[in-house]
């Protein structure tokens, strides 16, 4: 029964003509839907997506080069600012410095100036004291001697006595003379 | 299923029975019309064929009708597909500018595979494309394609003296220039539709002896043992099959890809 069919069967290699239609047909389906309708929308996803990514990794090399520059005109401000910061210091220590000499030699003139002074006065008092002084010197001493002169000079006792009283009289009024000084 | 399959299934037949092993044959490949409108029978493979169109637009409006940006499911799953024809087919052997054929080789690739799945599909268990018919009609729209693209793009004169070698002497050429030109007009397409249907009808003639094979030694005894190493080549031919299948699939559109390709630009047609 077998092999009576397969001798009856037409030649493997002779396409159907209804199959290779409906063989036709059936792809079309595919390749219509396909070609048309869905390979369009999917490749312009592809598109939009490669696009998204590309657009992405463009917009993070600009965010990227934008947080250089800033990271690097902060630098620049920072160094700026310390080398003006140490400037200033510079400036202040020399400042301080001369501040420090005018002040110093401001002083040495104030202290030359009140001694220069006090020397000043000092030899103006001594002149006065020194004219005044010779001035009764020389009239205690006529007085002393008026008087040595005048009393007797019996014995040393009186000659202390006299001396003592006219020393006494001296303490007693200064200006006026009274006492005596005896010589020895 | 098939005509024998059934006939053995009805009869009986098994080993040391008197009876000999009903091979599959040609009769395998026949169906009994499932219904008729006047002289046209609707078979078994038009069925298959119609039902892997509608599989294949299935998957891909499933994944690429409402696509997203950043895919999901479905879509991942077309995009991989499409990505393999794209840049495994379609780039090698076309370049850029073949991009626009795209869809051509995406619904080739898809529907043959597709196509031969159905042998190891249970129920199914027949390759459609083992009817030659298929195969030819696939094999004319790419011949169509590549002939009139490489006529538009060189002009008939063109195309023709394309096929032939640059630089050959003449006495040589009284020789290779008719071979070269049967080669595009009938070498190519035959084989192109032979080689696809011949592998499929081979696979399910392999598949089919072991399988009835499995029953006719299906005895209690010995015949058990022989049974069992029998079926366990056939589980071991669907899977070999199962390679067959994607490989002549690829084979089919890897070629077409390259015959018009040959169209597009001249100097990659040898």
């Amino acid at each position: 029964m077998i092999f009576l069919a397969a001798s009856s069967a037409p030649d493997p290699l002779i396409p159907d003509a209804v199959e290779l239609i409906i063989g036709a047909i059936a792809f079309l389906i595919v390749f219509g839907l396909l070609g048309k309708i869905l390979m369009p929308r999917i490749t312009k996803t592809l598109a939009e997506r490669t696009d998204a990514i590309e657009g992405g990794l463009h917009r993070a090399e600009e965010a990227q080069a934008e947080a250089n520059r800033t990271l690097e005109e902060y630098r620049e401000q920072l160094a700026e600012a310390r080398h003006e910061a140490s400037r200033l210091r510079e400036e202040a220590k020399e400042q301080g410095i001369a501040i420090k000499a005018e002040l110093r030699a401001e002083g040495e003139a104030e202290r030359q100036r009140i001694v220069d002074a006090a020397h000043a006065q000092l030899e103006a008092d001594r002149q006065q004291a020194l004219t005044s002084l010779r001035a009764e010197v020389g009239a205690l001493a006529v007085e002393l001697a008026g008087r040595i002169v005048g009393e007797s000079l019996e014995d040393e006792a009186r000659q202390r006595r006299t001396v003592d009283r006219f020393l006494a009289e001296l303490e007693e009024q200064s200006g006026s003379t009274t006492g005596a000084r005896a010589t020895s | 299923m098939a005509g024998d399959v059934q006939a053995l299934a009805g009869g009986g037949c098994h080993l040391f029975s008197g009876c000999g092993f009903p091979a599959p044959s040609l009769n395998s490949f026949l169906f009994p019309p499932l219904f008729s409108i006047g002289s046209f029978h609707f078979t078994k493979p038009m069925l298959l064929a119609l039902i892997c169109a509608g599989l294949v637009v299935w998957f891909f409006w499933a994944a690429f009708a409402k696509p997203k940006l950043v895919p999901r499911g479905a879509q991942n799953l077309g995009e991989l597909g499409v990505f393999f024809v794209r840049d495994q087919i379609l780039r090698p052997m076309m370049g850029k500018e073949g991009d626009g054929y795209l869809p051509f080789l995406v619904s080739l690739f898809f529907f043959i595979w597709v196509m031969n799945l159905m042998e190891i599909i249970p129920v199914a268990q027949f390759p459609a494309m083992s009817r030659i018919a298929f195969p030819v009609a696939l094999m004319l729209m790419v011949y169509i394609t590549y002939t009139v693209l490489g006529i538009r793009r060189m002009g008939l004169r063109g195309y023709f003296s394309n096929m032939v070698p640059k630089g050959v002497p003449i006495g040589i050429l009284l020789i290779l220039a008719p071979v070269e030109i049967l080669q595009y007009t009938l070498v190519r397409p035959f084989t192109l539709a032979v080689r696809l249907f011949a592998n499929m009808f081979a696979g399910h003639i392999l598949i089919l002896v072991f399988t009835l094979a499995s029953w006719y030694m299906f005895t209690i005894g010995i015949g058990l043992l022989y049974s069992a190493t029998s079926f366990l080549l056939v589980i071991i031919l669907t899977a070999f099959e199962m390679l067959i299948q994607a490989l002549q699939a690829y084979i089919f559109t890897i070629l077409t890809a390259q015959y018009i390709g040959g169209s597009l630009s001249p100097e990659a047609g040898h």
